[in-house]
């Protein structure tokens, strides 16, 4: 036993002065990047909740290369908060040039954010935003969610000009800021139309859930309603089954618009199941990989870099399709 | 009255009842069911309908947690075995192809009842708790579908696997048929065999069952084989209902729903005698409550303390010990009719 003990103790040893050599050897190197070394970035995506998600990853996968100068440790959160804290905390530890990330939600990071700056790490947001005090970031490249949500209000309530119609909308995960300024920006556009919201209710950016909660509004208001807006494209799918269950023609009865314009979104699209997709741009990767090289360099960056959107209605869609990446 | 109120099943079923009752109240809609294309359509027939993968773990959940077992794996199996047979579907070239289908679905099984029986290896053969045994295939799982995946929703268009969770027979949807085969089966297996009774032997007492000549290592071996082959099937009809393979969405804490449905069903955590009916009910109630947000409109923020309190009020009506302090409070009516007295003499 006492043998044990005294084998435990040394191994204990030789541990704390293996930690402190990495410390040391982190703090000296800070990640590198200044002497054409590689950029060693921490980058912790959200998850791999729907296809835009998909082609988000690669495109920074494929941006943040070791053939583009990066050495990239990457970190999948499945969607939780408290799995993207540890993440952060890891590369904080581990030491890296800089973070990369993608919060699910937009509040509760103050205090990774602030250790993250405490390291002097800078910290990149990626997609989504936080309503952190903006000195504990370095920059966010993303989209611009409350135009795209505008965009997507402003074609209901063109189309419907004038006359009444009765709306449903899939709400994206809850708290997340994609949900909340998607949400914004089309009830700002279809204030004052006769436009009457019958239900909004979350399904979480999934086929699944869009699928179950479109259900229930069918079941629910039945035939009164004639537009659906869902947050994103994979929802919309998921609710496209239940629509065509209920025997009605999703696109004719009920009037689809979402947000994403991911290449399934776009085939239903162009085959007339959805009436009107605004993109968000998940190609995010080259901007990202840009603005890391400059703030290591130490160079001066915007605080935000917003991607170019564009919107299709179904013509547009059987135009763009062909060449559709994601 | 008293002898109805006792019967195991009755607070599950009041609480079903009360909550398709809450249902109607709020829209008459909720019952209706109508016909189209003659399948027939409604919030019942969807209930039905989407509550088939959780019936399939539920039923395995119940036989494991008879043996006083537990299996946290269901969820991540799901997502294995939607993985593995769309991944076939989709690289096979021929989608559309029953052949093809038939051994996508073939192999999302047979790996599910594979790794069940994994599960049921190191429960009863290396002999390590089950809690911390199917803890391992839980959170490596995900993993192992993501890997199969290659970290992306695999999506395919195939007329007969979708078939499988959105096709109607004799006007009912295929999944309630599948979930009605599987609780006849199970049902038939513990019930009209000798099985059943094994199991609850080696539940209620492992070591005396072993002396009475029991094999308790093959009976809970089968069990968890039967638990991943359930949750397997489960998995397929759950990416045939969106037909696509989500690694990390698909079958997300559908081990908590199915420990909660076997719970509010009437059967002990503790082992032993177990009760498939109560387990029926139980998936019924959860996929309900599921309804009753959409159809109550409960706003996004506050569904899961929603479900929640649904939850803690069946388990509180269910538990002998409320129910006595409940019917206690009732039973002594002459103090009430003293305390009224008091009343009049004051008033008077």
């Amino acid at each position: 036993m006492k043998k044990l003990m005294g084998m435990l103790a040394m191994a204990g040893a030789v541990a704390l002065v293996l930690t402190g050599c990495a410390a040391g050897d982190a703090g000296s190197a800070s990640g590198g990047g200044a002497d054409g070394s590689p950029i060693k970035v921490g980058f912790s995506q959200v998850g791999a909740e729907s296809g835009w998600r998909s082609a988000n990853t690669a495109s920074l996968k494929d941006a943040l290369s070791d053939a583009n100068g990066f050495k990239m440790t990457f970190s999948d959160a499945q969607q939780k908060q408290e799995n993207q804290i540890a993440a952060i905390r890891s590369f904080i530890t581990q030491g890296v040039g800089a973070i990369v990330f993608a919060p699910v939600v937009e509040t509760g990071w103050d205090d990774v954010l602030k250790e993250a700056k405490d390291a002097n790490i800078p910290v990149i947001l990626q997609d989504r935003a936080v309503d952190s005090d903006p000195s504990l970031y370095t920059t966010r490249v993303g989209d611009d969610f409350e135009k795209e949500g505008e965009t997507a209000g402003k074609y209901v309530a063109d189309t419907f000009n004038g006359k009444k119609a009765n709306l449903v909308v899939l709400e994206g995960t809850t708290g997340s800021s994609a949900a909340n300024d998607r949400t914004t920006g089309f009830n700002k556009a279809i204030a004052g139309t006769d436009i009457n919201v019958l239900d909004s209710l979350t399904g979480n950016f999934t086929r699944a859930e869009g699928k179950t909660v479109m259900e229930g509004f069918l079941q629910k208001y039945g035939k009164t309603i004639n537009v659906l807006f869902a947050q994103n494209d994979d929802m919309g799918l998921g609710a496209l089954d239940a629509i065509k269950a209920a025997g009605l023609t999703p696109g004719k009865d009920i009037q689809i618009v979402t947000i994403d314009a991911t290449k399934d979104g776009l085939t239903a699209l162009s085959t007339g199941e959805f009436n009107y997709v605004v993109e968000c741009n998940p190609l995010l990767g080259d901007k990202v990989a840009d603005v890391v090289k400059k703030v290591v360099a130490g160079e001066s960056v915007d605080k935000l870099y917003v991607a170019d959107d564009q919107a299709f209605d179904q013509a547009q869609a059987t135009v763009a399709l062909p060449t559709r990446k994601y | 009255m008293r002898t109805l109120t006792r019967h195991r099943l009755f607070w599950p079923i009041a609480a079903l009842v009360a909550l398709v009752v809450i249902n109607t109240l709020s829209r008459p809609s909720f019952l209706s069911v109508t016909v189209n294309d003659g399948e027939l359509y409604g919030s019942l027939i969807d209930i039905l309908r989407n509550s088939a993968p959780l019936m399939l773990v539920g039923i395995g959940m119940t036989l494991v947690i008879a043996t006083r077992g537990i299996d946290l794996s269901v969820g991540a199996i799901i997502a294995i075995s939607g993985a593995v047979a769309l991944s076939y579907i989709a690289n096979s070239g021929s989608p559309e192809s029953l052949v093809t289908v038939a051994t996508g679905i073939g192999l999302g099984i047979g790996v599910s009842l594979v790794l069940g029986l994994w599960n049921g290896f190191l429960v009863s053969v290396i002999g390590i708790q089950p809690i911390i045994a199917t803890l391992v295939l839980m959170l490596a799982g995900r993993g192992i579908a993501m890997l199969i995946t290659q970290g992306q929703i695999t999506t395919i268009t195939s007329g007969p696997y979708d078939f499988i969770a959105s096709g109607y027979v004799f006007g009912l949807p295929v999944p309630f048929y599948i979930s009605v085969v599987a609780v006849v089966a199970a049902a038939l297996l513990v019930r009209r065999t000798a099985f059943g009774v094994l199991l609850e032997a080696v539940g209620i007492n492992p070591a005396a069952s072993r002396l009475a000549g029991i094999k308790s290592r093959g009976i809970i071996w089968i069990v968890y084989g039967f638990s991943g082959l359930l949750a397997g099937a489960a998995g397929i009809i759950y990416s045939s209902n969106i037909s696509a393979a989500d690694a990390n969405n698909a079958g997300l804490n559908v081990e908590v729903d199915a420990i909660l449905a076997v719970v509010i069903g009437g059967t002990s955590l503790a082992g032993g005698k177990f009760m498939l009916s109560g387990t029926v009910i139980g998936v019924l109630i959860i996929q309900t409550l599921t309804a009753t947000v959409t159809f109550l409109g409960v706003p996004p923020a506050v569904t899961p303390l929603f479900k929640a309190i649904v939850v803690i009020v069946v388990c509180l009506l269910q538990s002998p010990k409320v129910r006595q302090l409940l019917t206690k409070r009732r039973k002594p009516t002459p103090r009430a009719e003293r305390t009224e007295t008091v009343k009049v003499s004051a008033a008077a």
